[in-house]
């Protein structure tokens, strides 16, 4: 009895042995790189993603378990049985099978399938059926070729790319619901820290959910290929503190900036076809076919993080897109150097 | 060695039949080909009343009542053909041939007559909406094998007609009798779904 | 010795004289037009091996440019082209083929016929599938077509919709990859039919299906198994070709067409594809574990049973593909479930192979040594295979490197491994020269170091968020030092692949006389001459059981004794 269960400890410890090293490789290897924000999803922060990394853990021991008990029989098999003088003509004594043994291990892994279906099945419940509560903020996603359109319909607010919501602490759970839309062909909205991801299929709307609990910076991008720069669809969500989070929205609901100063910059923007896809709140500007810019400064990187958004990156963008993104929907308007000074400044006061 | 020899060859004299290669070969193709009709049988399924934009089914479509009843008789007629060559009567085996293609000729017919109805009276081809591309692919594909059918039907009888085509190659001749019947089931298929659930 | 089944091929093979360039051509022709299974089988593995070099070259260019990050070796669009075609090569033109290679050569000669049921069609198959290959490759020359839009295809080897559709794929370059798949696939449907029918028809005396060797048993099942894989692919292509060329609108989501449509056509065939290349992959194993551990395979019956169960199983499985799409709830556990469901016959599988290494005597020669590395490999990447299968884990790791580290560890780990397995094994038969040992062994350890370290390490990648498909990624994620060891470990493969295709040419010139029967193995093609003569069997074996040349070599301790 007691050499059975140092047995099993042993096993437990080998496959936790196996499991650390698993994810503390990929935390070593990641941190070494960079302070910032690692997509990883062994370090969730958010109600999904945790159930799925606790999940991930009972997986990964049961798997490690079989791995070590498998390849040890396999290991020790070779090992022990093997031909030690290349001379010898003396066959090993023919076994053709031994029905017992099979039906063996025909019905441990079956015994193993129930287990791992049944805590799956309920982790995908879990999840996928959680009720939405009435607090719950609604945001449409609607995934383009080679960006994120965010809108927020009860608060009326429209923006690209960089994801605000508000922090769901655990006593007070506050959840945001995404409906995922596709104005296109398939993308896929993954931020491994916050949940697994979902895809956005044109016709068919899907939703998923998220509840942040710590405030920061959470990275993600599209995970379904959508085209050439499907690598440049990067994602970015900031959880709010319930103050910033009120101000963020404050903000964003006011109209476009409308500064006297940049005027030429605001013809440039209106003649030249910029507007014809791409919207600013209170001006002419009401294309939808491009990011909603009416608060552009706002955001701290620019098509769809493939830079920052810097004055010199934005000029070079509306210059010729392809610099920072070959592929892109967005063409190069021919505007000269003078044209260009403008609408940037125009743009940079889009706070 | 010579023990081996000796009790290899000492095994009782069994009969050793195999199935014969063309009839596996044509169930295998059959199979494969099943898995096709699946496929475009389970598009049209799927799509049934999707269509964003008209003519529907029940606007357009008439059951093909006569074609049917002469692709599913010509089973018979192609069976009758399969018995008489395998008892020699070469004549009767032609005889139930010509019959048999001359029935699908008349589906074939029949199915043109559709279209151009289709086509030019109500606009529908296959890029009006969903209907008109689901209904052309899967009615299109199954008269495609009818054709095929036909072709290889057609040349056994003029080789059966210059008197190329004996009771001895009976075998060959059922397994593309084995073909003609997984056509005439196809369309059995295809007929309930296109103008039965569809309609 | 009369009458044993080892014929004196040497004396019974027509050679006549032949002198100069007409002696050439008439070599040339005789590969061209024959009908013969063992010239085509070749044909279909040399085929394989010149894709295998093309695919792995481009997954180099790949794996440059993600080496580093904002890299600008490759531009997005020539990154997508390769990741495209080293996909759609490895799979359609480097797996089917060489795996309808292996069965083309071997089947015949394991039941002791004489050729294929349809040499012709055999022809037929081989040359369609050669010019599917063509066509596909011939895109890079023929993409950009009339409308100079596009290249190779860049639309990923599953070409979800509604990418491409018209509007974001113009130009040429899908339909060649359309096309080419179709063109390709009749001959791999072809080549299927054909297996089905030599197999139950063309056995020799004796051979009853359960005393078939597992070899053949496994390309019936996977034949059978082509039949409805195959197909669905050519259908939804179809599909894809009326919707770009006659305006229909299968998967136009305009008009109400669905983009999920495809998703489900394509893992229709997609998922029991793997098992397409796989099952091969088995068989191949299935002959080497037993020979080289000089013991009977462990549980022929249950072997034969756990074949045919992931055979079924496998075409109720196709959407674990898909837990991302949203689906209900109860639908993804049933696909959980059934997906969880194939562990049991394939660990039935590697029980079984334990079992016949156990109380063995093994041998450590290269075929073998591949073939324990794929043991190994193969346990991982059904393990991983069941983290994949919970949906909730998928819906983190679906389409990350963590699922490019899992099919890799499939589709190289387990397939490629034996690949080079039976072409280590067979090699001799085929060529009546045995390969460098040393080279061999050289290729084995170069290829192992190199295969951990590139895809041991991309299961991590994949945990720590980089999604698959992309050309480069931004420097602060945390991805760089892993993409670099992935990218080193990649050129410690290549060169070990080079090593091989090096042994591979010069052992046909400069190796050892392997004889009839080098590994002193025990199924029927080692009976005949190597190479074997072009009608196999001067006369028609019969066999008593699954090893008639064990039987042969110990008439005390015959198989046909013990064999229920």
């Amino acid at each position: 009895m007691r050499r059975v269960s140092t047995m099993t400890g042993w096993r437990v410890l080998s496959a936790l042995a196996g499991l650390s090293l698993f994810a503390g490789l990929s935390g070593i290897a990641a941190a070494a790189e960079t302070a910032g924000s690692i997509p990883d999803m062994m370090v969730p922060s958010a109600t999904p993603a945790h159930q799925i990394f606790s999940l991930t853990l009972f997986v990964l021991l049961i798997t490690g378990s079989i791995f070590v008990v498998v390849a040890g029989l396999l290991t020790v098999a070779i090992f022990r049985f093997r031909s030690r003088n290349s001379g010898t003509i003396v066959e090993p004594p023919q076994i053709y099978g031994s029905t017992q043994v099979e039906l063996a291990w025909t019905v441990v892994p079956i015994l193993i399938v129930a287990v791992l279906f049944l805590t799956t099945a309920r982790i995908i419940f879990a999840i996928q059926d959680a009720p939405k509560p009435k607090n719950a903020l609604d945001v449409t996603v609607v995934g383009h070729q080679f960006w994120w359109e965010f809108r927020y319909p009860s608060l009326g607010i429209v923006t690209a790319n960089e994801l605000h919501v508000p922090v769901s602490p655990m006593d007070r759970p506050q959840p945001t619901f995404l409906k995922l839309l596709s104005a296109d062909v398939i993308h896929s909205f993954w931020v491994p820290q916050l949940a697994g991801k979902t895809d956005l299929i044109p016709n068919h709307a899907n939703t998923m959910w998220i509840d942040p609990h710590t405030p920061g910076l959470y990275l993600g991008q599209c995970a379904q290929f959508c085209g050439s720069q499907h690598a440049m669809m990067l994602l970015r969500v900031y959880v709010d503190t319930p103050s910033e989070y009120a101000a963020w929205v404050k903000n964003q609901q006011k109209i476009g900036v409308q500064d006297p100063a940049v005027a030429a910059g605001r013809r440039v923007f209106e003649t030249e076809a910029c507007m014809n896809c791409h919207r600013v709140a209170g001006t002419a500007a009401t294309g939808a076919f491009g990011p909603d810019l009416t608060h552009l400064m706002s955001r701290s990187t620019i098509a769809s993080g493939a830079t920052t958004n810097t004055p010199e990156h934005l000029r070079e963008w509306i210059k010729d897109p392809s610099h920072y993104k070959d592929g892109a929907l967005m063409p190069s308007m021919q505007l000269n150097d003078e044209q260009l000074n403008q609408v940037t400044a125009y743009l940079e006061t889009l706070k | 060695m010579s023990t081996a020899t000796r009790v290899m060859h000492s095994a009782p004299e069994q009969v050793w039949k195999l199935p014969s290669r063309g009839r596996v070969g044509m169930l295998s193709l059959i199979i494969g080909e099943a898995a096709l009709f699946t496929i475009f049988v389970v598009a049209y399924i799927f799509y049934i009343g999707k269509s964003l934009t008209g003519p529907t089914p029940a606007q357009v479509l008439e059951v093909p009542i006569l074609g049917t009843i002469c692709l599913l008789s010509s089973s018979f007629t192609i069976w009758r053909s399969e018995h008489a060559i395998e008892h020699g009567k070469m004549r009767a085996f032609s005889g139930w041939l010509a019959a048999t293609i001359l029935l699908g000729v008349v589906f074939m017919v029949g199915t043109a007559i559709e279209w151009q109805k289709l086509i030019f009276r109500d606009g529908l081809t296959i890029r009006t909406n969903l209907f008109g591309t689901t209904f052309y692919s899967l009615v299109g594909l199954h008269a495609t094998h009818v054709v095929l059918g036909l072709s290889m039907l057609s040349i056994v009888l003029v080789l059966s007609l210059l008197g190329r085509f004996s009771a001895s190659q009976s075998e060959r001749f059922a397994v593309i009798a084995l073909y003609w019947h997984f056509v005439d089931v196809v369309w059995v298929v295809v007929f309930t779904v296109v103008y039965v659930i569809g309609r | 010795m009369s009458d044993l089944p080892m014929p004196s091929s040497q004396t019974l093979e027509p050679e006549p004289a032949q002198h100069g360039s007409t002696a050439l051509l008439e070599w040339l022709q005789g590969w061209l037009v024959t009908v013969d299974h063992k010239r085509l089988g070749i044909l279909y593995i040399l085929y394989s091996i010149f894709f295998l070099l093309v695919a792995g070259a481009e997954a180099m260019l790949i794996r440059i440019q993600l080496a580093v990050p904002n890299n600008h070796f490759l531009t997005a669009q020539v990154y997508n082209r390769y990741f495209t075609m080293h996909g759609t090569t490895m799979v359609f033109l480097v797996g089917m083929p060489i795996l309808f290679g292996f069965g083309n050569y071997i089947v015949p000669l394991q039941i002791g016929a004489r050729d294929m049921a349809f040499p012709r069609l055999n022809a037929l198959s081989f040359w369609l599938t050669a010019f599917g290959g063509l066509l596909l490759y011939y895109s890079f020359l023929g993409g950009s077509g009339l409308y100079g839009v596009g290249n190779a295809p860049d639309v990923g080897w599953f070409a979800y919709a509604p990418l491409t559709a018209r509007t974001f794929s113009p130009g040429n370059a899908t339909d060649y990859w359309a096309l080419a798949l179709i063109v390709s696939g009749f001959g791999t449907l072809g080549a299927a039919v054909n297996i089905i029918a030599t197999t139950f028809s063309m056995r020799c005396r004796g051979m009853t299906l359960m005393r078939m060797p597992l070899f053949t048993w496994l390309y019936l099942v996977v034949s059978g198994l082509t039949l409805v894989t195959i197909t669905p692919l050519t259908a939804a292509q179809f599909m894809l070709l009326i919707d770009r060329y006659l305006g229909g609108h299968f998967f136009d989501t305009q008009a109400g067409g669905s983009a999920l449509v495809w998703v489900h056509f394509f893992w229709i065939f997609g998922h029991p594809e793997v098992y397409v290349l796989v099952l091969p992959a088995f068989a191949i194993a299935n002959e080497i574990i037993p020979v080289f551990s000089r013991k009977a395979i462990f549980g022929y019956p249950a072997m034969v049973a756990a074949s045919v169960g992931i055979m079924f199983v496998s075409l109720g499985v196709w959407a674990h593909h898909m837990f991302t799409v949203g689906m209900t709830s109860v639908t993804n556990a049933f696909f959980v479930l059934s997906t969880m469901l194939v562990g049991i016959p394939t660990g039935i599988k590697i029980f079984n192979w334990i079992a016949t290494i156990w109380g063995g005597r093994v041998r450590f020669q290269v075929p073998m040594l591949f073939c324990l590395a794929f043991l190994y490999q193969f346990l991982i990447a059904g393990l991983t295979g069941i983290m994949l299968s919970v949906a909730p884990l998928d819906w983190q790791l679906h389409n990350s490197y963590f699922v490019i580290a899992h099919f890799h560890y499939v589709l190289v780990g387990a397939i490629v491994f034996c690949i080079f397995a039976g072409l280590y094994y067979w090699y001799p038969k085929a060529t009546g020269r045995m390969m460098s040992e040393r080279l061999g062994k050289w290729h084995f350890w170069l290829f192992v170091i190199g295969f951990h370290i590139t895809f041991d390490t991309m299961h991590f990648l994949g945990i720590l968020g980089m999604p698959r498909s992309i050309y480069t990624y931004q420097p602060d994620r945390g991805w760089n030092t892993l993409n670099m060891v992935i990218s080193l470990g990649g050129f410690i493969q290549a060169i070990a692949v080079l090593i091989f295709a090096y042994n591979f040419i010069v052992s046909y010139f400069r190796g050892d006389e392997a004889g009839d029967d080098p590994w002193d193995a025990w199924t029927l093609e080692w009976t005949t001459s190597s190479p074997p003569p072009v009608y196999n069997f001067a006369e028609e074996p019969e066999v008593r059981s699954r090893r008639p040349l064990w039987d042969l070599k110990h008439p005390h301790d015959t198989d046909w004794e013990y064999e229920g």
